[in-house]
This record gives C-alpha cells, sequence and structure tokens, in this order.
C-alpha cells in the first residue's frame, strides 16, 4: 500500500521541481490498494486467518497503514524512508520483507498478495509484478472480480466489455483495480482498535536508482477559460445551440 | 540499430508505439501474437498455442531480443502492453519507464498521475524498456508509416510450462446492450452536487436524449450513488465523447485525467469559481437540479419543431 497526497484541481510543484507542493494537501491510501486491503479483509472474515499490511515510504505512510488497520488488516509493516525509491528498488524492498516475515512468522508462505496495479502517483505498472518473480508466485494484473475456493483463485481481469478469466493455485499474487469493492468507511471503534495493533518499523535506504528521476513538470495546460452561456435555466437555449453546432443535439 | 515494438490485433494503442518506436530511429522491428497488421520494416509473428498467457509473450520478447539485440523495446501503454513489459523487466532485471511521452537518448519524459503530472528520468541500462503513452502520438498518414510493407517472419518461440501457466481460461462480456461509457458520443456526468442516487434521474434523461451514457466522480462511487463502472477519471474509464457535460463535479486532476480527452466540455456548476471552468469550453453557472431538466425540456421542444 501506497501513501499519496490528495492533489485536488491543481498541480504545485516545490521550488527545485523535486517534488509536489504538499504543504496543504491531505493524504490518502492509493485508491486500487484501498480495495486491495478491503479484499484482504474481506476473505480473512470469511475464513481465518490474518491481513498483514505493508508500505514502504516515510515516517507519516504510519498514518496510511493505521488507516488500513482501522478497515480490518491485522497488523502493519512500515519499511521506513523519505527518499523516493524506483519501482524495481521498490520491489527488491519488498520481496525481502515479505521473504523475512514468511520465515519468521513460521506460518509459512502468505496464501495471497496483493497490490494495487498501478500506484496512483507514480504509475509504474510494475511493482506487483516484479515481487511476484522475485517470489516464484503467479500473477495476475487488474483484477476487478476474485473468488477463493479449494485452493485457487478464480480472477476476474477488466478488458474492453468484458473479463477475462484466470485460474491459478494459491499462493499466488493479484494486482488489483478500484472497483473491485466498495471499500467501508471505518467506525470509531475500528480506528480506536486500529491504534492498538501492531506496527513494527524498519528503516530502509535505497539502492542506485536505475530509473531516476531528475524532475517533475507540470504539463502544460490547454490555457482555457470557459465560454459561459449564462445562468441558470434561462441558459438551455444556448447550450442547445452549442449541441446542435456540434451534432449531438 | 534495431528497436522492438510489441504490437496487438486491432489495436489503436499499438498503432501509437508504432509511432513513437519509429521516432527512435533505426530499423523497426514488430512482434505479432495474433495477425496483426502495422507500418514496420520486420513483422516476426510468433506462434504461439491457446489463449492470451503474459509469461508466453514475454518469453517470447525475450528471445527476440537475443536474437535482435534491439535498443529499445516498445510496448503499447494498454494494460496489456504494460503487464507484458513489466514481466519481460522482471525476467531480465532491467529497469522499465511505463507511458513514455518522449525520449531522449538515456533521458525520458514519462506520466505521472494518469497525465496530470510529467516526470522527466534517466534510464540506466542500454536496453530501454518503455511503454508509450496513450494518445501521447498520433497515427495514419505520414505518423510511424514505414517505406515498404513489412516483412513478415514466423517466429517460433520457446516456451515451458511456466510461461503458459497463468492464462485466460475463459472470457464473460459485462456489456449491457447499451451504450458504453468508453465509447458514448455524449456523456452526462455527475458530481457530489447531484446530491444523491434519484438526483441522477434527470442526468439519465438528459443522457438517453442525446444518445448518450451516464458517467460520474469518484465521490459518487463512494457514496454508493453509482457503480465503479460509471466513474470517470485516472482510477475509473478514460472516455473521449464528442461532448462531456460535467454537472456538479469540481474539476480535480483526477477526474479530468479521465475526460480530458473529450472534444467539448461542458460544465455546470454553482461555484463560478470552480476549477472545472478552467477545463471547459463552456460553463452555465447555477443550480444542476433546475438547469439539467431545463436542457432536456429545451432539446425536446427543438425536435418538436
Ligand atoms: C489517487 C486518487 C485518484 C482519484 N481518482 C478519481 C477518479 O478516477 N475520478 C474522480 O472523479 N475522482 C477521483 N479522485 C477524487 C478527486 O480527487 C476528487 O475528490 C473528486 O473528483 C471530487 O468529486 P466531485 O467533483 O464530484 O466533488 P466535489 O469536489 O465536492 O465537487 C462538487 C462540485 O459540485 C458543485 N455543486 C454542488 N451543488 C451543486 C448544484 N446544486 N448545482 C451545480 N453545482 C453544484 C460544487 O460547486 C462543486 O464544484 C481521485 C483522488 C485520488 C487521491
Ligand atoms: N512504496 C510502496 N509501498 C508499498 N507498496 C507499493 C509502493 N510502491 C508501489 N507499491 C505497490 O505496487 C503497486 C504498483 O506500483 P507501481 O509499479 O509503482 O505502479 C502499487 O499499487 C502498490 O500496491
Amino acid at each position: 500500500m501506497k501513501r499519496v497526497p490528495i492533489t485536488g484541481g491543481k498541480m504545485v510543484l516545490t521550488e527545485d521541481g523535486q517534488a509536489l507542493q504538499t504543504r496543504h494537501l491531505g493524504f490518502t491510501i492509493s485508491p486500487h490498494e484501498e480495495c486491495g486491503v478491503e479484499e484482504a479483509v474481506r476473505i480473512v472474515e470469511a475464513e481465518t486467518g490474518e491481513v498483514v499490511v505493508l508500505a514502504l515510504g516515510p515516517a507519516e505512510a504510519a498514518e496510511q497503514l493505521r488507516e488500513c488497520l482501522a478497515l480490518g488488516a491485522d497488523r502493519a509493516i512500515h519499511l521506513r524512508s523519505d527518499e523516493e525509491w524506483d519501482p524495481q528498488a521498490t520491489a527488491g524492498a519488498i520481496a525481502d520483507a515479505v521473504r523475512a516475515e514468511e520465515l519468521a512468522g513460521g506460518a509459512g508462505p502468505f496464501d495471497l498478495i496483493v497490490f494495487g496495479n498501478e500506484s496512483a502517483d507514480t504509475g509504474n505498472y510494475q511493482v506487483g509484478i516484479r515481487v511476484a518473480y522475485a517470489l516464484g508466485l503467479p500473477v495476475v494484473t487488474g483484477l476487478k472480480g476474485l473468488a477463493l475456493a479449494d485452493g485457487r483463485a478464480r480472477c476476474e481481469q477488466e478488458v474492453a466489455n468484458g473479463r477475462d478469466i484466470y485460474d491459478v493455485p494459491l499462493p499466488a499474487l493479484v494486482t488489483v483495480k478500484e472497483g473491485l469493492n466498495l471499500p467501508r468507511y471505518p467506525s470509531v471503534p475500528a480506528k480506536l482498535r486500529a491504534n492498538r495493533k501492531p506496527l513494527e518499523t524498519k528503516a530502509v535506504t535505497p539502492p542506485a536508482a536505475r530509473l531516476q528521476k531528475l524532475r517533475l513538470v507540470v504539463p502544460e495546460g490547454q490555457g482555457k477559460q470557459a465560454e459561459i452561456l449564462g445562468r441558470g435555466p434561462d441558459a438551455a437555449p444556448a447550450v442547445v445551440l452549442v449541441m446542435q453546432k456540434l451534432g449531438v443535439a | 540499430m534495431n528497436v522492438l515494438v510489441l504490437v496487438e490485433p486491432d489495436d489503436e494503442l499499438s498503432l501509437q508505439a508504432v509511432t513513437f518506436a519509429r521516432s527512435l530511429g533505426g530499423e523497426l522491428h514488430g512482434l505479432a501474437v495474433a495477425q496483426a497488421d502495422a507500418p514496420v520494416d520486420v513483422l516476426h509473428v510468433a506462434e504461439i498455442d491457446g489463449s492470451y498467457a503474459p509469461g508466453a509473450v514475454a518469453a517470447t520478447i525475450t528471445q527476440l531480443i537475443d536474437r535482435l539485440d534491439p535498443a529499445a523495446v516498445v510496448a503499447p501503454g494498454s494494460d496489456r502492453g504494460n503487464e507484458v513489459l513489466a514481466h519481460v523487466a522482471a525476467r531480465l532485471d532491467l529497469p522499465m519507464a511505463a507511458n513514455v511521452t518522449e525520449a531522449r537518448g538515456d533521458e525520458v519524459t514519462r506520466q505521472r498521475w494518469g497525465g496530470s503530472l510529467l516526470e522527466e528520468a534517466r534510464i540506466d541500462c542500454d536496453l530501454k524498456l518503455m511503454s508509450a503513452a496513450p494518445f501521447a502520438f498520433t497515427t495514419g498518414e505520414g505518423a510511424g508509416a514505414a517505406a515498404a510493407p513489412a516483412r513478415i517472419e514466423t517466429f517460433v518461440p520457446e516456451l515451458t510450462p511456466a510461461d503458459t501457466a497463468v492464462r485466460v481460461v475463459d472470457s464473460v462480456s459485462t456489456s449491457t446492450g447499451g451504450i458504453s461509457l468508453a465509447d458514448a458520443k455524449v456523456v452526462v456526468s455527475g458530481g457530489r452536487g447531484v446530491g444523491s442516487s434519484d438526483g441522477f434521474a434527470i442526468l439519465e434523461e438528459l443522457a438517453e436524449l442525446l444518445g448518450g451514457a451516464v458517467g460520474c466522480s469518484r465521490v459518487v462511487t463512494s457514496a454508493g450513488w453509482r457503480p465503479h463502472a460509471d466513474q470517470v477519471g485516472q482510477t475509473g474509464t478514460k472516455v473521449s465523447p464528442d461532448l462531456y457535460i460535467a454537472c456538479g463535479i469540481s474539476g480535480a486532476t483526477q477526474h479530468i485525467a479521465g475526460c480530458k480527452g473529450a472534444k467539448t466540455l461542458l460544465a455546470i456548476n454553482d461555484d463560478p469559481e470552480a476549477t472545472i471552468f478552467a477545463h471547459a469550453d463552456y460553463g452555465v453557472i447555477g443550480n444542476l437540479h433546475e438547469i439539467v431538466p431545463a436542457i432536456a425540456a429545451e432539446l425536446r421542444k427543438v425536435r418538436e419543431t
């Protein structure tokens, strides 16, 4: 799960062009992953087991990990770093953490590892697939539906006008998209419980980036200022004229 | 110098990827897994049995990389293109840049935030793995054109059971018979300003009159007023209608990421300062609950006369 800013109406950069100016912004769980956490929690609620949530990010990412705990995850692992990691290094750190957890836990491998299809901010479309290869797991991407039965995962992947179905044995790694489910709003007691759930922190440092960010650029806007057709319902004739001009009326 | 580009059949984004790949120079090699046509110099048609398996396509690409020693491998910026390329990157442990809009030697410009922000980055590797950002490259005449028809070569990859272990076993249609959001010529979209699930009745009526589809913002899907399939935006559907009507939508970058492909954007909002007006071609200021039915009534009136 990745912590990302809620950017609102406009992207504003820091003076050095290295980051978004986030001083006045809120932060959230990257949306695809929020659905991933919800799905994992529902699976464990219906069966038994444990949901572990993991984030690589700055100290403040603990806030989003707590949100995941409030959504129903049982415990959290925070790989803490203020640096920006490239996707290859991110995958390496996550794979290492999963392996360490599987060794230490004694419960054996995770049955299911869930990623977002792409992170909301950097959109690299690769971390989950890289982790699957590192761990030797089958991987299905872009899920809008998931059902587990008899040690297998039936995965529905969104394609144009439909779904492609995959059927893979567990353990498996899947990447999911928003729309897989409708995440719950955590209740106040759930939030209070979240504060008492275990959150383990480990400081990590990135290797040299192989996809190295040089600078960020805000794309040129279209420089538009809407032509105001009117105020209130009286504008309807002007709107219909526009529709006729566009050939859609 | 060789460049290898993945082309999927009947896929506009693949043709855009060809345009991008062509701009890199050198001899352009295409890889088609099914029958596909593309303006490349050499088209390798891979014989892979059975349904789509991302690992099999990735294995084919790595084997073609061994044979052609390309300077770059380009994939379309579709879910499938990015998926296959990420498999290749994982297999070879190489960096990959998704949704690239421009390449200059070792440097690329790529999209973040669904295109609302750009990143300039350096790829630390001789072999560049890049997907082409959707709608950043033109196709058709002139763009990406080859001098002569492609030379077709059959390529038979060596595949292991692991390469095909994950594959499509079935497909289901989600088409409801109606006009799909992605293909609609008119989209009437509602945001928080619509106020409730019932509030969408007037948007549905207008959409029906225009032969269009209803869309919505994420606030609306999160509230459970509409299904996620209706959501327009970075984490929803990307639409490109002739007319997009945004009703009670503020114009957050993540929403705009999904509707900036519209030819014309009309915003209806009661806040004259709303960001949406900076993205719109036309605006009406006021209460959508009065304006939308008035537009529908006016349309009916005009059609009757
Ligand atoms: C990573 C990430 C991904 C996201 N992905 C998406 C996405 O895919 N799609 C998406 O839409 N959002 C997405 N969002 C959310 C986005 O940031 C905004 O929160 C959301 O788009 C706002 O929805 P809205 O415009 O309906 O609501 P608001 O921002 O609350 O705007 C409501 C608007 O309605 C107007 N209004 C109110 N009443 C009336 C009335 N009676 N008549 C006329 N106007 C009225 C108000 O003036 C206001 O401008 C994402 C956010 C993040 C962080
Ligand atoms: N810093 C991170 N911490 C935890 N998970 C991450 C991080 N970066 C990426 N991921 C996961 O990998 C997915 C794909 O990311 P990306 O390849 O960057 O698009 C995301 O949706 C997350 O599930």
